[in-house]
């Protein structure tokens, strides 16, 4: 039997806010256990919830950015259940009417075929606290740091047909929410994590039950959960059993699905419009302020980087794939001019280098103005390719300018005439045989021949002599 | 003293009559004396007290004091305050210190009033007897075999028995009028976000509002305008503008027009009540008001809609009473479910465990749309009736309560005939209207009081009609023999 696999995501993007979604209290990670917790997030008898109004202007930005219809008015409503690291015993989520209705994102398949995921919706609701289990003999501790801590759940339509597509869904998602400056997208942290909804059917019949893959905090955990879950099913399936609907963890230790709760155990939740908050009300200026200064959305820069700057689809997305390359990208293009070489280097050494230390291109100890000004020495032949790739790791290292670098180490490019036209000689006059052999050769060997000679001019300049300069004069010191 | 209005005491305090200090002991006196028998307080404050009264002292000293320095109240103890336990009247939080203050409490301590002590309570407000109560039921002072009405009824009964000038009460179905008329007080029931909810301990969210008990209009106004006014802090607080509710008390009544509901005098209603209720009406007349019959056809839906919404709320709101942060912890929980469970039936009080039940029921799937989707349609229909009540009437009055006070025990086994005491009351919870209860007429000794219900925001208009009658007539003076 073949079988076809169908997913669903819901993504949770903890939003960027300074304090929390209805509380003063501070979001950052990190702090000691219940010290951002104030009497809202402890659900202390009495206090009652403020709605923060830039988690709305968020909201209001991705709805923007997915394409999709704004609800004008939106509610919150309490979702009832009992949990420990739950203060007031429901957590505030929006429910019938989310804030973000229909829109889409669209991802890149492999082969570069781009496909049209739906997002069914998005909604603002309030995190939970977190159970410690270590260190208290036999007790739970609760952190409430967390509790209150802004939320965006991203619900997908189950239009994913395989591992992959999740995770290109899951990047495009993760870009956007960075693009517009609405999430850190830290997902060590858990700034962003996803739900899969995972089902099998045989192709073309109607879906069939699906499992629920909770919390996945990588994206290649996110594509070994669903993978594991799509076998664990056929395999079920296959030996005659059945997909019950339940709610499984995934282990990345043992690299497998486990179950936590069956719908039969599910909570009913008692959804009901929370009485404490008004329902959300956006006018058009509210709205206008909300998506006014919204960067440039990573596609469209994608498209216009690749007419703008004559570059191929890949490196116009791996250019980008952030804001912040693609910023750095465009700073160095602006300062160095050549489009084309910046491309190259960015995606090749600068690339190479932050991925090999592990760091993010904030982090890049060669700003772009550094960059660009390596790249200006090679435009105006100050120094080869070759030498820049030496200039290039200085600067990493020592982080001086390129100017700097190629004074200290004397790495100019040697472009007069006369000290080339010497070395010229010399290695012309020490190798007498081959320049015998390449004289009695025709055009097509004697072009392979000339990168022996070529060879032995750069040895002896260290590098340094002009390639082209050096290619003429030695073309016309053999032919003669 | 302990006769005077807030007018009086503030004069005296500032004229140096009498001190702060002294009124304030002169109540605690007063509730050594008397409280023993009728159990209006469940905490008392006095170090606190007398430390504030004379902080009052001083600003009466210096010339800035308003006219709310000095004088002596007392907290529903639903009110959140700093240092100061705040149980709910419920076992469930009898080990709760409040780590701060409700808005009500900083507002009033603000104005330079002085809290005696925190006041009994149904449990969770949830009663209209004062029976629910952890700590014990609070008799009437009119007649100690008889309930003082609930749920504010320990600050219904220590207004009457003369034990603070005034207290703040909470009305979610009528807690603040019908213990007011019950134990022969003023009691003002503001409109829906007229007064912050922060700091106060949710029952009903979409319904809860504090108020004053005091012994007439005129005090009533003073304490209106210390806690009436928008608060960020609660996102349901009005941003409307507070007018000064003293100005307009002694506007005069000629033009008025007064609606009475016929179905506000229907079958239910005590002829006893009725008639006192049409004396009151009579006196209006005379002041030139002008008498219209009117109707609003949904208010025999209006129990059934409030004993939905109501428990829904609450079944919600008391989830985080679940032993885990604060509050009743059952000893050696073997689990967590454990934990839930005795903490939970172990703190909380019948009444409250019954309306957990039927709000839980009434939210579960299946039955949402039918209960509580319906009784929120029901709710527009009772307030689309006073909006066209409100097109040709000012006020609409009538009975706070189809009973005068009933006797200890009497309903205490018979939730749906206790239910039926808000009968008239919960109307104005279910629209947000604002609503006063005042003395009128008693009838065999025992107080009766009478409604009026205005428009959005008419307080002052409600306190202006309330404060006309009580300057015509002495049955807000009358005070329970013995206090």
């Amino acid at each position: 039997m073949q079988w076809e696999t169908v997913i669903g995501l819901e993504i949770h993007a903890q939003l960027a806010t300074r304090s929390k979604i209805f509380s003063g209290a501070a979001t950052a990670f990190g702090a000691e256990p219940n010290t951002q917790a104030c009497g809202v997030d402890l659900g202390l008898p009495g206090v009652l919830p403020v709605l923060n109004r830039e988690a709305v202007v968020m909201a209001v930005r991705f709805s923007a950015a997915i394409g999709a219809d704004l609800e004008r008015r939106s509610v919150f409503a309490r979702k009832n259940y009992f949990y420990p690291d739950l203060p007031k015993g429901y957590q505030i989520s929006q429910f019938e009417l989310p804030i973000v209705g229909r829109g889409s994102a669209e991802i890149m398949l492999d082969g570069g075929e781009i496909r049209t995921v739906g997002i069914t919706r998005a909604h603002l609701e309030e995190d939970a606290g977190k159970s410690l289990h270590g260190d208290f003999h036999g007790l739970t501790g609760i952190d409430l740091n967390r509790a209150g801590t802004p939320l965006l759940e991203i619900v997908s339509e189950p239009d994913m047909r395989s591992a992959k597509e999740a995770v290109a869904y899951a990047r495009k998602i993760h870009q956007i929410v960075r693009y517009i400056g609405i999430c850190d997208g830290n997902m060590q942290e858990g700034s962003f994590r996803a739900d899969a909804n995972v089902s099998i059917r045989p192709f073309g019949a109607e879906l069939g039950t699906r499992a629920e893959l909770k919390n996945i905090n990588s994206f290649r955990f996110l594509e070994r959960a669903i993978n594991f879950e799509v076998e664990r099913q056929i395999e079920l399936l296959e030996s005659g059993g059945r997909v019950v609907q339940e709610t499984r963890l995934y282990d990345p230790d043992r690299d497998e699905t486990r179950s936590m709760r069956s719908k039969e155990e599910a909570n009913d939740y008692r959804y009901f419009p929370d009485p404490d908050l008004l329902p959300v009300e956006l006018d058009d200026a509210f709205v206008a302020a909300a998506i006014s200064g919204m960067p440039e959305l990573p596609d469209v820069r994608r498209l216009r980087f690749s007419e703008e700057y004559a570059l191929s689809q890949s490196d116009a997305a791996q250019l980008t794939a952030s804001r912040e390359l693609a910023d750095y990208y465009e700073a160095t293009v602006s300062e160095a001019g050549d489009a084309r070489l910046a491309a190259n280097w960015v995606t090749g050494d600068l690339a190479g280098s932050l991925n090999r230390d592990g760091i993010d291109i904030g982090q890049s100890p060669i700003t772009a103005p550094m960059l660009a000004g390596l790249l200006r020495r090679i435009s105006d032949n100050t120094i080869s390719g070759k030498i820049a790739k030496q200039v290039f790791d200085a600067m990493w290292s020592d982080s001086g300018s390129a100017d700097e670098i190629i004074e200290s180490q004397g790495l100019k490019q040697i472009t007069d005439a006369g000290a080339i036209e010497g070395i010229v000689d010399e290695v012309v006059n020490a190798n007498p045989s081959q320049v015998e052999a390449y004289r009695q050769a025709d055009e097509k060997k004697r072009a392979k021949m000339l990168g022996f000679f070529v060879g032995q001019v750069m040895r002896l300049s260290k590098g340094k002599a002009n390639p082209q300069q050096v290619n003429e004069l030695l073309c016309r010191k053999l032919a003669s | 003293m302990h006769d005077k209005n807030i007018a009086a005491l503030g004069a005296g305090l500032r004229a140096g009559d009498f001190s702060s200090v002294e009124l304030t002991r002169a109540f605690l006196d007063r509730i050594e004396q008397y409280d023993g028998e009728l159990n209006c307080f469940i905490t008392l404050a006095p170090e606190r007290a007398l430390a504030r009264a004379e902080q009052a002292d001083q600003l009466i000293r210096s010339g800035k004091a308003g006219p709310l320095a000095g004088i002596p109240i007392a907290h529903k103890d639903i009110f959140c305050t700093e240092g100061v336990k705040t149980s709910c009247g419920s076992k469930m939080l009898d080990n709760f210190i409040a780590p701060y203050d409700a808005a009500v409490v900083s507002r009033l301590e603000e104005a330079g009033a002085v809290m005696l002590g925190k006041t009994n309570m149904d449990e969770f407000a949830m009663g209209s007897s004062n029976e629910t109560s952890h700590y014990g039921l609070v008799r009437n002072p009119w007649d100690r075999n008889l309930v003082p009405g609930g749920s504010s009824g320990g600050s219904a009964a220590a207004v009457a028995a003369r034990l603070c000038v005034a207290a703040t009460g909470t009305d979610t179905g009528g807690s603040i009028r019908q213990p007011a008329a019950l134990c022969g007080i003023t009691g003002l029931k503001p409109t829906y976000g007229r007064v912050s909810r922060y700091g106060m301990i949710a029952f009903a969210s979409s319904l809860d509002q504090a108020g004053p008990l005091t012994r007439s209009a005129a005090d009533a106004a003073v304490i209106l305008q210390a806690i009436a006014g928008l608060d960020r802090r609660d996102s349901t607080s009005a941003e409307e503008p507070v007018p000064d509710y003293s100005r307009q008390l002694d506007d005069p009544l000629a033009g008025l027009k007064i609606g009475l509901p016929k179905e506000y005098f229907n079958d239910g209603l005590d002829s006893e009540v009725a008639r006192s209720v049409e004396l009151a009406v009579d006196e209006y007349r005379r002041l030139g008001a002008e008498i219209v019959d009117i109707s609003l056809p949904n208010s025999d839906l209006s129990v059934a809609a409030y004993y939905v919404v109501a428990p829904a709320e609450c079944s919600s709101n008391l989830s985080r009473f679940d032993g885990v942060r604060f509050g009743y912890r059952c000893q050696g929980p073997k689990d967590l479910e454990d934990l839930y469970k005795r903490s939970r039936s172990e703190g909380f009080g019948a009444e409250v465990k019954r309306r957990i039940l039927i709000g839980t029921y009434a939210l579960s799937a299946g039955y949402y749309d039918a209960y509580y989707l319906k009784a929120q349609q029901i709710r527009h229909l009772i307030s689309d009736d006073f909006k066209r009540a409100f097109e040709k009437v000012d006020v609409i009055l009538g009975p706070t309560s189809p009973t005068t006070a009933f006797a200890i025990g009497e309903k205490a086994d018979d939730p749906v005939t206790m239910y039926l005491s808000d009968i008239y009351t919960i109307a104005a919870n279910l629209a947000g209207l604002p609503g006063i209860s005042i003395p009128v007429q008693p009838t065999a000794g025992k107080p009766v009081g009478l409604q009026i219900i205005g428009n959005y925001f008419q307080e002052a208009k409600l306190l202006n009609v309330a404060h006309r009658l009580q300057q015509e007539s002495d049955w807000h003076l009358a005070a329970p023999a013995g206090y």
